[in-house]
């Protein structure tokens, strides 16, 4: 009977999702606020019952009291947290914190079908984080101290960067995190994303001569090559795509944008040269079988999953998830393909595509170099780990080990994404405040004042060609 | 622009996803690494493998107690076709494996399974051979090393594919010990009919006559050799099969007689780099259609070919190696009007209650010659059984168009007896190659065989 239900659940599953996933693309159209708000409240229920179909499954086939009460906490969690958000930040955009609960969700029922302990510690990170982030906006709010403190910020970035190297333990072939008094570790590279963005928006806010990007780029390169060193590879690609795209756009210079690709791309064959470990991961992307039993492992049983689990997915607890080694984190995506389908696993790209577009609008509407630079940092952050650890896992490029925001398991990963989600939170609130209109101001009147002069230039040129046009007929 | 470079990105990700899933899962699937499939035994009774009339070939024996046998029910009969599945996977239960293990029973029954804690019925998975043809191709063989392909030229089905020395899947556990060994010689696992390499002799001269006939379309017919046994070309001497003198011979002569002096002389004077063209279209060092295990063939011709070498090439010796199953293919497109037919082995997929899952269709690989040309090959080939070598090759009930082949496999004179033909030759139902390794004679060995089964096919004896 178990598996008739599961298997109902299956389809009612992906009917939630898809449901919340078109949500999501029709709220980005639609700017009517009563229609809108609809559609986000229907988005919360949609969540809720999803979170509740997808325990159902897991109770029935664990049989055990534990995941009942758990299921209780994670619902009180959600509601209180709905809450508490809402009231706290009353113009924030709801869309955002409601693919953060999507998220949280899908990944709660999928680590707590593959492992009770590790779901319920990430439940723990959740809340802690959850609490942490009600906080940092407000803290952010304070421009002048935001600015101040980015530079701090930035250099204990790198400093943890450096200390991981020094201290780290090789995990998987990598060197990720530091090992902390009990039994926890931290990841340092998931948090310096975000000093990092912020380091170079105050280095790009006001000027990008040659002096100062030479600056910026010897700041970014020692990130780089601490993180190169350290092996932690999908780190150095993200931090090196969020340098490029913020020099881009603070100095509106395709070249440097090209330029800083091509040596990307130098660099990225370099490494494949130097180091051992690369050299596998492009080994086992080009073809994995023929080493399936070393180190082809990982993306061989990334793609049987997949392609066992179909469009439809066996169904939780019917499919093989185990088999695919670190499959909680970095393979969390395949592990969600082969159980829930290729539906769900397609609809959590088109999500993570709704929350990158929604970055991207809220930086390109903010007038504030700063904010806009950290808007689009973050943003780049963003979808080039979707992008990595996505296309890792279905063998469309080189797997790179970098988690899935809100999905994977991971405390850093989920605190350094809560906090990234609540700085663009804040942004978007401060699209409207006071110095942002004035900021917005003036700059209209700078280009009206050009517009005016260049519109007349334009007139004169029309009736110039006109009358020429006129004489040719004649 | 950063917007659209990521929007860029993430719609290649979903393409690529979306690709991989509709198109590219189902190679991966059948992977035989993957473990997960057989997982899926936990919750299906395997389906069975059945013949194209519905007689079943290989089924699951359930005991009281819930241990499930894998029996063959023809033991050895369709040993390499039909493969095993306690030591790895290969053949039908490699390639329907998945099938085997799917379970499309209706969702009352599957409740009800549910309920009773039983296991569902895995679909049945129908392949293209017959078992009488099957039966009778395997004692056809008696007992020698070597193999024999039947199949339709018109689809590309096969509807028999015997390799031998074979095994019997039934005993496999016990006797693997013993077959992997390696004072055994025989290679019993190897399915002869697909990944056997061997030097296709006479059976070559098809292609090099058709090569002929394209660079000299008008005057291929006035083609003339005088064969006196041996040809002597500068210092090298290419002896005729068994020495026989063939006298005059002319284009089609010489394919009847199969004349190795007649061939070498076309060989030399063609254009090395189309004939290689020709041949790579034909299938030689390509990968091939085929779904079971195979090995590629092989021909090389190119600038650095010795006049000896293209003496060689010519008559189907040298460096020229194919397996029966891609000879079989260019026959069949010969009797296809020179169209070749992917080959298939496995016809549909029934779920338990007979509804069916899924079908194969024919796939035309590819058109590799001109109707006019094929007529002119099948004439030729009708001359070949009708008053040439492969007179015993005939059917008392149709007319049989072939070609013989003794392929030299060592310098001691070793020869492995082939013969490559189909009938009725105006209308083509069956196709079928046999080689009998080290059989020696095409003609007298191998051609009997054929004779044999075309006789059973049509005769129904």
């Amino acid at each position: 009977m178990v598996n008739i239900i599961s298997d109902v659940c299956k389809y009612i599953i992906i009917i939630l999702v898809v449901w919340y996933t078109i949500g999501a693309f029709t709220a980005l159209q639609k700017r009517d606020r009563k229609e809108l708000k609809w559609i986000y409240y229907r988005q919360n229920v949609l969540t809720f019952l999803l979170h509740g179909t997808g325990y159902l499954v897991i109770i029935l086939n664990e049989k055990s009291l534990d995941f009942v009460i758990f299921y209780a906490a994670q619902v009180i969690f959600f509601v209180i947290y709905l809450l508490l958000y809402r009231s706290i930040y009353k113009k924030s955009s709801m869309i955002l914190l409601n693919h953060m609960m999507f998220f949280l969700a899908i990944g709660f029922i999928m680590l707590a079908r593959l492992s009770f302990e590790k779901v319920t510690r990430q439940f723990v990170f959740a809340c802690i984080a959850a609490i942490v982030t009600l906080v940092v906006p407000r803290m952010f709010s304070k421009l002048k101290a935001a600015r101040r403190w980015a530079m701090v910020v930035g250099i204990v970035g790198i400093l943890a960067l450096a200390a991981v190297l020094v201290l780290g333990e090789v995990e998987y072939g990598a060197k990720l995190s530091i090992q902390l008094p009990g039994d926890f570790s931290i990841q340092p590279s998931e948090f310096v994303k975000i000093s990092f963005v912020l380091l170079m928006a105050v280095l790009f806010r006001e000027r990008t001569d040659i002096k100062r990007v030479l600056f910026a780029t010897g700041v970014a390169g020692a990130h780089i090559i601490v993180l190169v060193l350290s092996r932690d590879l999908g780190a150095a690609l993200i931090y090196c795509m969020t340098y490029l795209c913020m020099l881009y756009v603070a100095s509106k210079k395709p070249l440097y944008f090209a330029g800083g690709l091509g040596l990307g791309a130098c660099a990225a064959v370099a490494a494949y040269f130097l180091f051992s470990h690369v050299q596998t991961r492009v080994e086992a992307w080009l073809d994995p079988w023929p080493i399936f039993s070393s180190k082809g492992n990982q993306i061989g049983n990334s793609l049987f999953g997949i392609a066992t689990g179909g469009w439809m997915g066996q169904g939780l607890y019917q499919g093989y998830p185990k088999l695919i080694p670190v499959v909680d984190s970095d393979f969390i995506f395949a592990g969600i393909s082969e159980e829930m389908g290729g539906i769900v696993a397609l609809c959590i790209i088109l999500i993570c595509l709704s929350c990158l577009i929604m970055f991207i609008t809220v930086s390109i509407d903010l007038y504030i170099p700063f904010y806009k630079l950290t808007g689009l940092g973050l943003a780049v952050v963003y979808g080039t780990q979707v992008f990595l650890m996505i296309g890792g896992d279905i063998k469309m490029i080189p797997s790179t080990g970098v988690t899935l925001p809100f999905v994977s398991y991971g405390g850093s990963s989920v605190l350094a994404t809560f906090i990234v989600f609540g700085i663009i939170q804040e942004l978007y609130i401060k699209r409207h405040n006071e110095e942002d209109r004035i900021e917005r101001k003036k700059r209209e009147q700078r280009e009206q004042e050009k517009a005016g002069a260049a519109g007349e230039r334009a007139k004169a040129e029309a009736k110039a060609r006109r009358e020429r046009a006129a004489q040719g007929k004649a | 622009m950063i917007r659209y470079i990521f929007v860029g990105m993430f719609v290649c990700l979903a393409g690529y996803f979306a690709y991989f899933v509709s198109f590219g899962s189902e190679e991966v699937i059948k992977n035989p690494l993957n473990n997960r499939i057989n997982n899926m035994a936990n919750i299906v009774v395997r389906g069975e493998i059945r013949d194209r009339n519905g007689e079943t070939i290989a089924h699951t024996q359930t005991e009281e107690d819930g241990t499930e046998t894998r029996v063959y029910n023809y033991g050895g009969v369709f040993a390499h076709p039909v493969g095993y599945m306690s030591r790895g996977l290969t053949g039908i239960e490699s390639l329907a494996n998945l099938d085997l293990l799917s379970s499309h029973v209706s969702f009352f029954e599957r409740l009800v399974n549910e309920v009773m804690e039983r296991k569902n019925v895995g679909d049945n998975v129908y392949t293209t051979m017959d078992v009488g043809l099957q039966q009778f191709c395997y004692q056809a063989m008696g007992g020698r090393k070597g193999a024999i392909v039947v199949s339709n030229p018109k689809t590309g089905e096969i509807l028999a594919m015997v390799s031998t020395p074979g095994y019997d899947p039934n005993t496999l556990d016990a006797d693997w010990a013993a077959l992997t060994s390696e004072e055994n010689q025989d290679a019993n696992l190897l399915n002869r009919a697909t990944q056997g390499q061997y030097p296709p002799g006479s059976t070559f001269k098809i292609l090099t006559a058709l090569e002929y006939m394209r660079e000299n379309p008008d005057t291929y017919q006035d083609f003339t050799y005088e064969c006196d046994g041996s040809m002597e070309y500068g210092d090298l001497v290419l002896a005729c099969h068994e020495g026989h003198a063939h006298g005059t011979v002319d284009f089609k002569g010489a394919l009847a007689q199969s004349c190795n002096g007649a061939f070498a002389t076309m060989g030399l004077s063609l254009d090395k780099e189309k004939w290689a063209d020709m041949c790579e279209e034909f299938g030689f060092n390509q990968e091939l259609p085929i779904d079971l295990l195979y090995s590629k063939s092989s021909f090389v011709v190119d600038s650095e070919s010795t006049d000896w070498d293209i003496m060689q090439s010519a008559i189907g010796q040298g460096k020229t190696m194919e397996s029966p199953i891609h000879n079989l293919m260019i026959t069949s497109a010969v009797a296809n009007g020179g169209t070749m037919m992917a080959p298939y082995i496995i016809d549909h997929t029934e779920n338990a209650d007979g509804e069916v899952i899924s079908k194969a269709s024919p796939v035309q690989y590819r058109t590799v010659m001109t109707q006019e040309e094929a007529n002119v090959l099948k004439e030729d080939m009708i001359s070949v059984v009708a008053e040439g070598s492969g007179y015993q090759a005939a059917c008392q009930y149709v007319q049989v168009a072939g070609k013989t082949g003794s392929a030299q496999y060592n310098s001691t004179g070793g020869m492995h007896a082939w013969f490559t033909g189909f009938a009725p030759a105006e209308d083509p139902e069956i196709a079928l190659t046999v080689i009998i390794e080290g059989g020696g004679s095409g003609g007298e060995v191998a051609a009997p065989v054929a004779g044999s089964i075309f006789n059973y096919y049509f005769g129904g004896q």
